[in-house]
Parts: C-alpha cells; sequence; structure tokens
C-alpha cells in the first residue's frame, strides 16, 4: 500500500528486536472479546485512481457556485481568491507542519501568525487579536465567556439582528455555563449583563453606528462585542474598534478561503489590552533568540489548556492555522490598495444590484443600508422561489426562513450577497427570473 | 534586607508569613520559584479579599506552569505588592523580601501554630 | 571549436567558523522581515477594476483614514512567504515523533480531492437539493466512523477535538437532565490531556482525578471508589497518554454504566487500534476522532482539525444540530429542533454555525478510500510495531517507565531518569535533536512521570527512518551520560534561530508590529 513503508522483511527483523512473535501479539494488552479477528466490513484498499473516479462522481451531484448566477451570503462570502495563495499554502513546510512549539524551528508560522495578528488589529481598529478561533460563531461564543469572566457577571444579551446560527451557538455554550442569555436591545441591558453581543453589518445586511450601543452597554458596566461576518466591509466601513466596542469577533473566511460547504473558516476575535489575560486562543509574541536576533513564540500561555488545565480561558487547543495563512498571503497581495478597491467594489456590485432587484414587480428592498448583502422581501415565500430559481440554474441567495424557521415575519425575505464575482449578466439573470416567478 | 527568621512561619505548599503584630505578609519560598522558573505575572487578589486558610489568595505564572498560592492563615487583604505587576521579576530574585505578594489582617491567631516554623521547613525540604 | 576555458572543481574551502555575510543571510537561509517593514504605499499584488460609484449606501459609515496594510507586488508576497517557509520544519522534511499527534504522511491526493469545485466552491445554505453530493460524502464518512467503531451514531459538526471533548460532555449533560438527573462531577486520569479537564470545566462540571497504578493504567479500584450519583462521567484515552492499552476498560465501563454515569473515550490515540479494535466493544458512550491525526487530514501548522463524535444509543437522541437525513427525497440538513424532534432527536443545541468541517470530510474520505479496511488494519499495526522497535530499541540507553509492563502501543514513553545526575534536562535533548535534524519528541507530557519524552513514530516511517532515529537518539543520551555537555549547552546551535527568550515574551507581551513612525506617503 502506497502510504506503508514497511516491508515484511521489515516487520520480521523489527519483530526480532521487539521479541514478539507477530504484530497481533503487540496487541496482547486489548481483552480478547475486543480484539477483532476478521477485517470490519468495508471496502478494500484503492488506488488513486479509483479514489478519484469516486469522489469525482460525488462532487459532480453538486452545484458549485461558480457554475450558475450566485447569490448566497448570510455569514460565508464567494471572493475571489488569488492564484498565489492556495500554492504558497501547499508547500510542504506549511501544509504538513504542526504547532509552533519548538520556536526555533517554526519561525515560518511564527511570523505569519504575528502578520495576521497585526492585520486583524488594524482591520477591526483594536488594540490586541489573538491567532484565530475555529470560526466567527464559536468565536462569538468564546467572546461572550470571555466577557463573563471580565466582568464577573452571568447574563448576556443578544441583538435581534445578530445571525441566528451565532445566537444558537452562544445559547448552547452558555446553557452549559450557567449564563442566562437574553435576545433584546440596548433597553433589555442591566447591572447584572456581562455583555451586549450585536452584529454590523448586521445579519439582514443592515450598517449602524453602534457608538451608543457601546455607550448604553458601559453605561451599566457592561462589554460591547461587535461580530463581523464579512470582513471585507472592515475596507468600506468604520470598524467596530472607532465605535467603542470592547471585543471584535467574526469569520475570516472572506479572505483566502475557499466556501467549502461551511468549513473550515477561521474566527478573529480582537480586544484591548486591558483584557489581554483573559483572551482565549493562542498568541504569537515578538521576543530575541540567544544570538539577540528578532524571532517570534507562541506566549501566554498560562491561559491554556495545557497548562491551566481546568481553570483554562478555554479548553481550545488547534486553532485555523492553514486557513490563517491563506488570509494573510491574500490579504498581504492585496494590502491597503487592494483591500479599499476590493471593498468598494463589492458595494458597488451590490448597488447595482438592489436598485435592479428592486424595480422587478413584488420586489421591495428592505435594507436601505447595506454593504454588499442586502434583504429583500419577495411577494411569495422566498424559500420556494429559491428552489424554482434553483431549478432553472440560478441560486439566488439564502431564504431568511432557512435560519428563522419559527418566524411568520421571516417568510418572504431574501437575503442576497453580490461580491466582486458576480457579473452584470448574472444579475439581470436573476431579475428576469424573479420577474417571471413572483 | 532584615528578616524576622524567628516570626517567619512556611506551609506544605512552600508559602512563607511573616508576622508582624496582627498583620501577616505573604510570599513564595525560594524553593517554590526555583521550581517555578522565570516568573511572568502574578495575579493578586483585591484588597479587601476575605480569605481563608487554604485557599487560594493569588496565582503565580511562570512561561510553562501556573501556580495557586494558598492563603496560610485566615484574614483579609490589606495590601497587595502591585509592583509585581511591572516586575514579575522580584519575586525570582528576592522571593522572601521584595517579592512579596500580600498583607493580610489575621483572624485567627490560633491557625500560627499550624505551620512550620524554618528549621521544621528546611527539614521539610530533605525529604522532597 | 570546443570550450577550453576550466576552472578549479575540487572541494576546497574548509572551515567556515566564524564567517559572516554581507547580507545577514546565510547561503539558502534567508533572513526576513515582517511584510510591514517590507511594503510600500502605492504597491498592490492584486489587479482589480477600478469601483465606479459616486454615492454609497454605507449609511455615513464609510472608513476613513488609513487601516495600515503594507502593499506589495506578488513577486514580493510570493518571496515573502516562501522563505518564510523555509524556516519550518515538517512531516515532509523529517522523522516528526510527536506524541499523541499522530504525525503522518499527508498524502496529496487528499488535497486534490478536497479542491474539486464540487466540494470547495459550494456554500453550505444553498438549496439542499443542489449539494446532495456534499450530503452524501458526509453520510458515508459517517457511516466509516460507525462502522469503524461500532457506534450506531455521530455527531459531525465539531471543528476540532477539543470541540468534538465538548460536544460529547454536552451530550452527557443533557442526557442526564432528561430523566431529571443532575450531577456535578466528571472524574479524570492524572495522565490526562489539558483538554479534558478544560472541557468539563466549561460543562459545569467539577473535575476530580484518577491516580494511576504502577502499570501505568488508571487504577481501577480508586476509580470504582470514586463513582457515586454525583459523578456524570469518566473521560478516559484509549490508549492513554502513556502509550498504554487501558486493559480494564470493560470493567470500567460497567461500573460506570452501573453508577449511572457515562463513558467519554478521548479518540486522539485511535491510530493504534483503528481497523483492530473498534471502541464501542470496549463499553464507551462518546469518543471524538481527531480526523487530522488518525486520517491524516493536514496538520497545516496548528489547524484547521476536525472532530466528528461517535455516540452510543444512549446519547444519540442528544446529538447537535445539524443532522444529515436520508429520505425519500434524497439527503435532508435537519437544522432546527422543531424538524429535530419530528425525526425523534433531541439535539442539545448546536456546536456551530454551517455543518462542519467539510474541507476536512472530502480529505479523510479519500484516505479511507485510499487504505480501505487492510490498510487501516495494516497503518495500526504498522503504527505499533514502530514504537515497540523505538521502545525496544532505546529502553536500555534511556529509562522507559512502564517498559516492563509489556508493549506499548503507538506511542513510546520514557522519562528523564536516565539523565539522573548528567546535568543534562529532557529540554536539553529536545533542542539537541533540532540540531541533528529531528523535531523532538512531546516533551513533559504526560505530567504523570518525570521529564517526560513521548515519542510515536507512526506507520508512515520507514526502517531505514527508524534506524537513524534510534541510532541519534543512543548517540545522544550517551553523551549526556558521559558528561559529553557541549552538544546540549545552548542547542539549538543550527536552526534558524538560537533558543528564544520565552520569559521575555511573556513578561512585556509584544504582540503585534508597531509603526515606528508615521508612514511616508506617495514618493516612494
Amino acid at each position: 500500500m502506497r502510504y506503508l513503508p514497511l516491508t515484511e522483511a521489515d516487520r520480521r527483523q523489527m519483530l526480532g528486536v521487539i521479541g514478539t512473535k507477530s504484530v497481533d501479539d503487540l496487541f496482547r494488552d486489548v481483552p480478547a472479546a475486543a480484539r477483532l479477528t476478521t477485517l470490519i466490513d468495508l471496502p478494500m484498499h484503492a488506488g488513486e485512481i479509483e479514489v478519484e473516479r469516486q469522489m469525482a462522481r460525488l462532487a459532480a451531484r453538486n452545484v458549485s457556485a461558480g457554475s450558475v448566477p450566485f447569490f448566497c451570503g448570510a455569514g460565508a462570502y464567494r471572493h475571489h481568491v488569488p492564484a498565489s495563495v492556495d500554492h504558497l499554502i501547499q508547500r510542504s513546510e506549511y501544509l504538513t507542519s504542526y504547532t509552533p512549539y519548538q520556536p526555533e524551528i517554526a519561525q515560518g508560522t511564527l511570523q505569519y501568525l504575528f502578520e495576521f495578528q497585526t492585520q486583524i488589529c488594524m482591520l477591526t481598529g483594536m488594540e490586541v487579536a489573538n491567532a484565530s478561533m475555529y470560526d466567527g460563531s464559536t468565536g462569538t461564543a468564546e467572546a461572550v465567556l470571555m466577557a463573563a469572566r471580565v466582568t464577573g457577571r452571568k447574563r448576556v444579551v443578544l441583538s435581534r439582528q445578530l445571525h441566528p446560527q451565532y445566537a444558537e451557538t452562544v445559547r448552547t455554550t452558555c446553557e452549559m455555563a450557567d449564563i442566562e442569555v437574553v435576545d433584546g436591545d440596548a433597553a433589555t441591558l442591566d447591572d447584572k449583563t456581562a455583555c451586549f453581543v450585536v452584529q454590523n453589518p448586521d445579519f439582514y445586511g443592515s450598517i449602524a453606528d453602534i457608538t451608543p450601543l457601546s455607550d448604553a452597554a458601559h453605561a451599566k458596566g457592561a462589554l460591547l462585542i461587535a461580530v463581523v461576518t464579512e470582513i471585507v466591509s472592515l475596507g468600506a466601513i468604520t470598524p467596530p474598534g472607532e465605535m467603542g466596542a470592547d471585543i471584535v469577533v467574526g469569520e475570516g473566511q472572506s479572505i483566502g478561503n475557499a466556501l467549502n460547504f461551511g468549513g473550515p473558516y477561521l474566527g478573529i476575535l480582537a480586544t484591548r489590552q486591558k483584557f489581554l489575560r483573559q483572551m482565549p486562543g493562542r498568541l504569537a509574541g515578538e521576543t530575541v533568540d540567544a544570538e539577540g536576533r528578532r524571532g517570534f513564540v507562541l506566549t501566554l500561555s498560562t491561559r491554556e489548556q495545557h497548562i491551566r488545565r481546568e481553570k483554562a480561558t478555554s479548553n481550545i487547543c488547534t486553532n485555523s492555522g492553514l486557513c490563517v495563512l491563506a488570509f494573510t498571503i491574500h490579504l498581504s497581495l492585496l494590502g491597503e490598495d487592494g483591500f479599499r478597491r476590493l471593498a468598494a467594489l463589492n458595494h458597488d456590485r451590490a448597488v447595482l444590484a438592489a436598485d435592479r432587484l428592486s424595480k422587478v414587480k413584488g420586489v421591495e428592498l428592505v435594507t436601505p443600508t447595506f454593504f454588499n448583502e442586502f434583504t429583500l422581501k419577495l411577494s411569495k415565500p422566498a424559500a420556494a422561489v429559491v428552489d424554482t430559481l434553483a431549478g432553472q440554474g440560478i441560486i439566488a441567495g439564502v431564504p431568511v426562513s432557512r435560519l428563522k424557521p419559527n418566524d411568520p415575519a421571516a417568510a418572504n425575505l431574501l437575503l442576497v450577497a453580490v461580491t466582486e464575482t458576480v457579473t452584470p449578466s448574472d444579475i439581470d439573470a436573476l431579475a428576469g427570473a424573479l420577474a417571471k416567478v413572483l | 534586607m532584615e528578616h524576622h527568621a524567628m516570626t517567619t512561619r512556611y506551609t506544605k505548599d512552600h508559602e512563607w508569613v511573616r508576622i508582624d503584630g496582627n498583620t501577616a505578609t505573604v510570599g513564595i519560598t525560594p524553593y517554590a520559584a526555583e521550581q517555578l522558573g522565570d516568573v511572568v505575572f502574578v495575579e493578586l487578589p483585591s484588597v479587601g479579599k476575605k480569605v481563608t486558610k487554604g485557599g487560594e489568595a493569588a496565582v503565580v505564572e511562570s512561561v510553562k506552569a501556573a501556580s495557586e498560592v494558598y492563603a496560610p492563615l485566615s484574614g483579609e487583604v490589606v495590601e497587595v505588592n502591585s509592583a509585581l505587576e511591572g516586575e514579575p521579576a522580584k519575586v525570582n530574585a528576592d522571593p522572601a523580601g521584595n517579592g512579596w505578594f500580600l498583607k493580610l489582617k489575621v483572624t485567627n491567631e490560633a491557625e500560627l501554630g499550624e505551620l512550620m516554623s524554618e528549621t521544621q521547613y528546611n527539614e521539610y525540604l530533605k525529604g522532597l | 571549436m570546443m570550450n577550453k576555458q576550466g576552472r578549479p572543481t575540487a572541494a576546497t574551502g574548509g572551515d567556515t567558523a566564524g564567517f559572516t555575510t554581507i547580507s545577514g543571510h546565510s547561503g539558502l537561509d534567508h533572513e526576513e522581515k515582517l511584510i510591514f517593514e517590507l511594503g510600500r504605499t502605492g504597491k498592490c499584488g492584486v489587479d482589480l477594476p477600478e469601483p465606479e460609484l459616486k454615492h454609497d449606501r454605507l449609511g455615513g459609515l464609510r472608513r476613513r483614514g488609513t487601516i495600515g496594510l503594507p502593499g506589495l507586488s506578488e513577486p514580493e508576497v510570493v518571496r515573502h512567504f516562501v522563505r518564510l517557509s523555509r524556516k519550518n520544519y515538517a512531516i515532509d522534511s523529517g522523522f516528526y515523533p510527536l506524541g499523541s499527534c499522530t504525525m503522518k504522511h499527508n498524502p496529496r491526493l487528499n488535497e486534490k480531492m478536497a479542491r474539486l469545485a464540487g466540494f470547495a466552491d459550494i456554500h453550505p445554505l444553498q438549496p439542499v437539493s443542489t449539494v446532495q453530493g456534499a450530503l452524501a460524502l458526509i453520510d458515508q464518512l459517517a457511516h466509516w466512523l460507525k462502522l469503524l467503531t461500532n457506534m450506531p451514531a455521530v455527531a459531525m459538526s465539531p471543528k476540532a477535538g477539543a470541540h468534538g471533548e465538548l460536544c460529547g460532555l454536552m451530550a452527557i449533560k443533557a442526557a442526564h437532565e432528561a430523566r431529571g438527573d443532575r450531577r456535578t462531577v466528571v472524574l479524570v486520569p492524572e495522565s490526562a490531556h489539558g483538554t479534558n479537564p478544560a472541557t468539563a470545566a466549561l460543562v459545569g462540571y467539577t473535575v476530580e482525578e484518577v491516580p494511576a497504578n504502577e502499570r501505568g493504567r488508571v487504577d481501577l479500584e480508586a476509580l470504582k471508589a470514586k463513582l457515586g450519583p454525583h459523578v456524570a462521567a469518566i473521560m478516559l484515552t484509549n490508549p492513554n497518554t502513556c502509550g498504554l492499552f487501558e486493559n480494564d476498560m470493560i470493567e470500567i465501563s460497567k461500573a460506570v454504566h452501573a453508577a449511572g454515569a457515562y463513558f467519554y473515550c478521548d479518540g486522539a490515540n485511535f491510530n493504534a487500534i483503528v481497523g483492530r479494535v473498534r471502541p464501542g466493544d470496549l463499553g464507551i458512550d462518546a469518543m471524538h476522532i481527531n480526523l487530522h491525526k488518525t486520517f491524516s487530514t493536514p496538520h497545516g501548522g496548528g489547524g484547521p482539525g476536525s472532530g466528528p463524535v461517535v455516540l452510543s444509543a444512549a446519547l444519540a437522541p442528544f446529538a447537535p444540530l445539524p443532522l444529515v437525513v436520508h429520505g425519500k427525497d434524497g439527503f435532508q440538513l435537519v437544522e432546527d429542533p422543531a424538524t429535530a424532534k419530528a425525526h425523534d432527536a433531541q439535539p442539545y443545541g448546536r456546536m456551530s454555525a454551517f455543518h462542519g468541517q467539510m474541507g476536512m470530510f472530502t480529505r479523510a474520505m479519500a484516505y479511507m478510500l485510499s487504505h480501505g479496511a487492510d490498510g487501516l488494519h495494516t497503518a495500526a499495526g504498522d503504527a505499533v510495531l514502530n514504537a515497540n522497535y523505538v521502545l525496544a530499541s532505546l529502553k536500555d540507553v534511556m529509562t522507559a517507565p512502564f517498559g516492563a509492563t509489556g508493549p506499548c502501543m503507538h506511542e513510546a514513553l520514557f522519562d528523564d531518569s536516565f539523565l539522573k545526575d548528567t546535568g543534562v534536562t529532557t529540554l536539553d535533548i529536545a533542542k539537541a535533536m533540532i540540531d541533528e535534524g529531528y523535531h523532538p519528541m512531546t516533551m513533559y507530557f504526560p505530567l504523570v512521570v518525570h521529564g517526560a519524552m513521548l515519542i510515536e513514530p507512526t506507520e508512515t516511517e520507514s526502517k531505514f527512518a527508524l534506524d537513524e532515529f534510534i541510532r541519534v537518539m543512543k548517540g545522544l543520551a550517551t553523551a549526556a551520560k558521559s558528561g559529553d555537555k557541549a552538544r546540549f549547552e545552548g542547542a539549538p546551535h543550527l536552526a534558524p534561530r538560537r533558543r528564544l527568550d520565552e520569559t521575555a515574551a511573556a513578561r512585556k507581551p509584544v504582540l503585534r508590529w508597531i509603526p515606528s513612525a508615521p508612514r511616508a506617503e506617495a514618493a516612494e
């Protein structure tokens, strides 16, 4: 088998050195009742040709976003990733290396993590960022737990315009940690509240100045957690760090990373210096080596599980390594000019689309402000419209009812995302199809 | 720096406590500091916090380890060594003096008798 | 006319000690600044069309001021990241014996399959009718995981091993709550990985430690004594973090179930037994599987991972959303509690947005299809064989605290007894290994022995590679014991960096680049 280097002769020699008759004999500590005597009932090994054939068959049963007019967002966005990015992340030294626990032979990883942390601080307007969480939703849950630790309080208020699956993730985590979760707004805050979680642009796409919300939270001694699900928006909109946020958390997938049916993605978490020791996740820090040369190391590890164990700030071990690298490389290619231009392009296309679509009979734009995603109210239930259009080779967006199935007000709402990968003819195709079906 | 060795007592967890009237100064012993390695951070309690003998009073961190510092006596925290915030290295440099952690107002003097004298502590160290 | 111009070709040169370069580089090893120090305004590595919009819909919140990102052309970015990559050790470069990390070869076929447009370019919320192949793949992977473990259900969504532990414990808590049983304690062995107690604490449990016996396994009697109506679960790793199979698993599961508790198994070491032993046959209730360990999805410098959790019949109803179900209309995603109820499920909630680490599912599936039942069986056998070969070859020069109790599983544990009175520590051995061209093994874990060295070769190492490693380790052990301190003092000498000051990094953390002066605009 191509991945297994030992030959039968090797095995015999090695067993001789060990002093055992057979490989099976090395498993003598396994109770006989649990030792299998036959192979498990699964197919035998296969060469590359056969594996490719099987997997290509499965892949062919999916409609890829690039093959049709495509308008899905709701927390994951289709952007163009330059060819160099994917090529670079597949270099052996990046793909097949591990967590940089031995810094002397991991300066590559440690330096890009340091660069990433810096990029996130710049984008969010915050003072310190970690080396990533699993994704935006778990990052939000971690931020909430962090706020609970910082304030010593056990009540959390979630904005009603927070991504529903983010809210569910927060609820699940908090329920287990005996933290009360309430949906509400600034009026819901009280002096037992640890934090107020607000998304900007919100789940429907609307943009707001969240400074008054930060002020309201601070007036009650609570922290303001700002969630950003489309990180490209920070190229066009005032960042939460300039609007009073205490913790900024969100999803970095839009830069460097493909849609991948929902994962792997990368969570970003940034905060103020004063909360540093309560931050979860890995941190890369600058230092010097024995010859005085600058180098980088994982630092403040005493917050983490391998040292604090049950008193850790989180149970996290893995971060999003390679996804972070892809982000860092892509953002390095974009730079200041490219990132701002990318954001401007996204907004341009979205405005074009919103104007074109809201002229279709039966379509109403309900979010006057937006970045690259807006909400349309249709004259018919959106889920059925989306399914019909999918049958016609157009993926029209995400019906809000998919994420809010029990909310009757959501039934006719459609979330439409328009990135730089959407063309004017895609928009025309969608407009035409909607006109026919509504 | 003069240490009043006669009124210094020790715990099995390597804390020392020095009594002066009814105020007790608490720190960790040179043995503990050496075990930890370079101290990088000390988490001190708030002034006014009430602690019970054997309860967690502070946390001391090195790069690779974190260790609780337990209150040798019950009492109320009246002062903490805020110099340790910017200079945690003091704990390694002078654990028995400048590297002190906190001062307690003692509430139960009888507890002193349960602690080890310097001689007893040194014997204890030999057995480790 | 022939070329008449010769030049010298013998190996001359010799001693380069004290040789410094003008550039600061060292042959193929380049020093590399931060992108912020290399970038300039006005440069860009991407060509994008000019935006046309005159007015925006941003609600008056257009971003003002500079973000501060450096500008670089594509060649500069590529060179930067290529140079950085060359400072990393990797499995593709050499033996990477990190215990419990399973640093096995990462097949590139997996990368190719994960990048098929039909897998990589699909959105989690596009209509389910347009992603039947993706759901079929998740279902197929789930099927393999259930068969390999003999468990009836699997929660696919956890994003990493620790996330899987969280999922398992949440399901356990939900199961107890469903029968009105409030339990407060989780038992964890002293040798447990830190994620175990950290996870238990996150779910609101108090942790009690169970000691090991002199054979390095969990003390069965001590464990039984700790069981009671307040104990929710035990978390065991099997094989354990000392690399040993927990012989008493079945007795343990009986005792745990008799006490009304559940048995969580940390599957980090599944590589030792995959295809040969099914954890379901040992009585467990939940086990996370690290796809990035046993099933070779790449470690990528620290992530991403994937940690699906197999569940017993008792815990299956509580698996978190979403569920992938198969009906007459094909595959469906169950994403809300009401629909779940209609499928007789009572999910305790949701672990994250969307559906799990699809990118890791495709890679793991390619790996499983490539190996098959026979390949997996052989892989586990070779993993255990390789570890025992290392153990047998080194236990006379180094000390293996449990070497006398019998064979190890896929990893061999040594402690620092053999270094007593040499002045050389486990850390020194590790740093000297770097000079020898090896990534050090796991050090100072598990905590139950002093100066632990945990070596996991995996099955993808050849005998040649192992023999070379053994030769070097013997040399280092001998050097330490004979007082050859020079090779250890100040090691590593030959890595891109010497030992780094971790104390300074922790005392005065510098966690981002700070611009030293306002950026000079234009003109560059």
